[in-house]
């Protein structure tokens, strides 16, 4: 059980506040949709959930450990539980792609044993199963930058999985890619969360995505809930108080 | 409208003012910097510049054997009472007849040759008795050996026959290097050895320290009062430990040493040791956390691996200096492969000891930060304010009372109270201070502090060029292109870290961003998101860097440095412009084509 609770975050220097008192649960095995515009805090709510950014106020909570409290070494333990996917997938593209899968499991691994790049062997055997799993097993020792953006973002996931995740924190990870590869990718995402149980937060733009992916839906308007729910709950006055008076629904 | 025509007319004076202010710049540049046109119009100055740039075309790389003919003619001046009779001439080789016989001196006459070499030039001399000659014109022969010279006899009257001598050289064989090519390409070749040895030394030492100055890593590093207090109290001790420990197994590794046997016996057991006792220390991964008791016994096994490690390392040390030594006479011209093995050898052996204690600070100051992390967790606030206080006390204390100790060792005040008590009561109190100020939670930015020490002392260091620094080390390991190495690789140290730095802090956040979510730790975020970005700029860095030093190490030699500079500066000194202009030459075939590699290299590598 993952609980947010009057999370506040303010940016300095500016004091921009990006998130303010947001509280939520998100029970195990939820799909939880965030949406919002562009600037609206998703992306610093799920960086806060693993503090990848600081908040500034408020607490978070994983199965009753306060990780907003959290030393470094604890830290390492609870960010290995989550797993994170990016909207510019985040691989290091000069690795090859087995060495960016391994890298979800370098919370786990002797720190001793990284400084000279070694892997258990059940990780590397874990890596390549990942991979056939998300359909690039073939791709293993090809560098990163050599796939093409669906393909990177299937790495992207295949990382998050070999963290064991009780939880996956999602950032916009269709966004960068088209209609199609984007159906593919979120329903990897929804395998992951149906078959394994993994609790999934993901961040979108797309209603019809949210409407046929997730389980609920938290909106964002200038840091606030603005609406808390199911994703068939939106009607026209909730959406253009999600996304402002001038915005249309398309499709 | 009328606005906006005073605006512009503002704008065109102010305009006209800065272009006045340029050319007022300008001026004063031109009087401080003597620009002189008069002198370069002067004849005096252009037939010098003729002369050295004639000299710097015809560099003295080739050179011929010589045979030196000497001619000989008997001259009477003034003419004698009773008149010249002068035997006739062998006209089977070459000679000389002077018109008229014989002339006063100061007087003008003609001397004409025949049978020379053809197309030959030399002096024509006049010889006293004394034997000290004086030139009186140059001869040049034409295509059959013939010429006319029209000179002024010497003010030398004498009773007795003098001495006409036209001396003129042949060139003997082929043409083959001269003595200075020669040296010149030794130079070269010791020239590009030092910018090689100084650029492997330098990026060496460059790449780690360029961490410590890239802001994006070292500004998340922050730890409370308690932990940097115990910090900086353990950081001597711990380097003290690794010292001695250095020391202990230096000690026992001197006792194997003494015969080769043990030594090589020792060295295949002891690694395979280490492995095990590491395998086992340091399991590859772990989902729960071990108990207390297994997690002490792993740190007393990781110690006594860290020992071993050591002794290792000396082991190989006297190994490599012993295999070395002896390889230099069976070797013989290849004897300095034996010395190489030998120096390296010895080199290990004197980075063990700081090796070992900059480990030891480093465990010591992890683990006290650690410690101080748990105080401020675990322990009442009471309790964690009045450790601070008085460690904060004892932390200000030590770092004045080390920094007095830096500074006496300096100036050599020599008065214990200036140097050591009052800066220790200063730093305690300030130390006492900020612990009683700060509040105990408050997270100092550490790394920051480092990150800004190690910037300032790149920019300061680096705008010192080597030509500068290597003055120190002339004085220190002595005239020659080993204190040109130190030189330019403390330079390349400097300047590099900075630019590698740099390239860090360019690197892109989202790798960054992703690994660390995953739980990596700082290390290995480091070694999983940084480097691998980091690798085509550090390795075009190092070949710009490979660049200026092949420059550099051309020109250290005028402060003492060694390479061919050391030889340019002689014979510039010694005006012997034809043979600098050799060396010039050396320095820009050199420069050019290393510049040409190393981007065809850089082309290859990225």
């Amino acid at each position: 059980m993952l609980k947010i609770q009057h999370l506040t975050k303010i940016y300095t220097p500016g004091d921009v506040l990006a998130l303010e008192d947001v509280s939520f649960d998100a029970p195990p095995g939820q799909f939880l949709a965030v949406i919002g515009l562009s600037g609206s805090g998703k992306s610093t709510l799920l960086r806060c959930i693993n503090r990848l950014v600081e908040p500034t106020s408020g607490k978070v909570f994983l199965d009753d450990i306060d990780v907003t409290a959290a030393n470094n070494d604890e830290m390492r333990l609870i960010r290995r539980r989550i797993g994170m996917v990016f909207q510019h997938f985040n691989l290091v593209h000069r690795s090859s792609v087995l060495t960016n899968v391994l890298a979800g499991r370098l919370g786990y691994v002797n720190p001793f044993w990284s400084l000279v790049n070694r892997f258990p062997k059940v990780d590397v055997e874990k890596a390549h199963r990942q991979l056939e799993r998300v359909g690039i097993g073939d791709k293993a020792n090809v560098r990163a930058d050599n796939l093409s953006g669906g393909q990177q973002q299937r790495v992207g996931i295949a990382r998050a999985l070999m963290q064991d995740p009780d939880v996956i924190l999602a950032d916009e990870p269709v966004a960068s890619l088209d209609p199609v590869l984007a159906h593919s990718i979120m329903q990897y995402l929804e395998k992951i969360n149906k078959e394994d149980g993994v609790t999934v937060l993901c961040s979108l733009h797309f209603l019809d995505l949210v409407h046929r992916y997730a389980d609920r839906v938290i909106a964002l308007n200038a840091g606030r809930v603005v609406f808390d729910g199911l994703p068939k709950e939106i009607d026209d006055v909730k959406f253009k108080e999600i996304y402002g008076q001038d915005a249309e629904r398309v499709g | 409208m009328a606005m906006k025509k005073q605006r512009s007319l503002l704008k065109s004076i102010l305009l006209g003012l800065v272009i006045l202010l340029v050319l007022v710049i300008y001026a004063y540049g031109f009087q401080v910097t003597k620009v002189n046109l008069d002198e370069t119009r002067e004849p005096r100055r252009q037939t010098q510049l003729t002369r050295i740039l004639r000299a710097l075309a015809r560099p003295d790389i080739f050179t011929y054997d010589k045979e030196e003919f000497v001619v000989s003619l008997a001259v009477y001046t003034p003419c004698p009472a009773d008149g010249v009779t002068l035997p006739e001439p062998d006209t089977s080789g070459p000679y000389m007849i002077m018109t008229p016989v014989c002339a006063d001196p100061k007087s003008e006459v003609t001397v004409e040759g025949f049978n020379f070499e053809p197309n030959i030039e030399g002096p024509l001399n006049f010889i006293p008795p004394s034997g000290v000659s004086l030139q009186m014109g140059a001869i040049q022969t034409d295509a059959d050996g013939h010429f006319i010279a029209t000179v002024e006899l010497p003010k030398r009257p004498d009773t007795v026959a003098q001495e006409i001598r036209a001396v003129t050289r042949r060139n003997i064989g082929g043409p083959h290097f001269s003595k200075n090519a020669i040296e010149t390409w030794a130079k070269i070749v010791e020239t590009v050895f030092m910018a090689l040895l100084a650029t492997t030394l330098g990026v060496a030492i460059a790449i780690p320290a360029s961490f410590l100055a890239a802001r994006n890593i070292m500004t998340p590093i922050t730890s409370p009062f308690t932990s940097m207090a115990l910090s900086i109290l353990t950081l001597p001790i711990g380097a003290f430990i690794g010292a001695r420990a250095a020391l202990w197994m230096r000690a026992l590794s001197d006792r194997l040493t003494g015969n080769i046997w043990v030594n090589l016996l020792a060295l295949a057991l002891i690694p395979g040791l280490i492995w095990f006792g590491l395998r086992w220390a340091l399991p590859p991964e772990e989902v729960k956390k071990p108990s207390q008791g297994l997690r002490i016994a792993r740190l007393l096994v990781m110690f006594a691996m860290s020992l071993l490690v050591i002794l290792v390392l000396f082991l190989i040390s006297a190994l490599m200096m012993r295999i070395g030594q002896a390889l230099v006479p069976p070797l013989k011209d290849l004897g300095f492969l034996g010395k190489f093995v030998a120096a390296l050898g010895d080199i290990l052996g004197l980075i063990t000891p700081l090796l070992s204690a900059l480990v030891g600070a480093g465990v010591l100051v992890s683990a006290s930060g650690r410690l101080g992390q748990w105080i401020v967790e675990h322990s009442s606030a009471a309790l964690n304010r009045s450790a601070n206080l008085v460690l904060g006390t004892a932390a200000g204390a030590a770092l004045f009372a080390m920094l007095g100790a830096g500074i006496d060792w300096l100036y050599q005040f020599e008065n214990l109270a200036l140097t050591l008590v009052i800066p220790a009561i200063v730093g305690g109190v300030l130390g006492a201070v900020t612990a009683i100020v700060l509040s105990r939670r408050a997270t100092l930015p550490i790394g920051f502090v480092i990150y800004t020490i190690m910037r300032t002392l790149f920019n300061g260091l680096r705008s010192i060029e080597s030509l500068v620094m290597v003055i120190v080390f002339t004085v220190w390991v002595g005239i020659g292109p080993f204190a040109g190495v130190l030189a330019l690789a403390l330079h390349t140290i400097v300047s590099n870290a900075k630019l590698y730095s740099e390239q860090v802090e360019a690197i892109m956040a989202g790798p960054l961003e992703a690994v660390t979510a995953t739980g990596a730790n700082r290390l290995q975020t480091i070694i999983y998101a940084v480097i691998p970005q980091i690798i085509p700029p550090y390795i075009s860095y190092t070949m710009y860097r490979w660049d200026i030093n092949v420059r550099m190490s051309t020109i250290i030699g005028f402060a003492g440095g060694g390479g061919i500079g050391f030889l340019l500066i002689q014979n510039i000194n010694l005006l012997n412009y034809r043979a600098a202009s050799a060396q010039m030459l050396a320095i820009a075939v050199v420069v050019a084509s290393m510049d040409y590699i190393s981007s065809k290299l850089r082309e290859k590598a990225i």
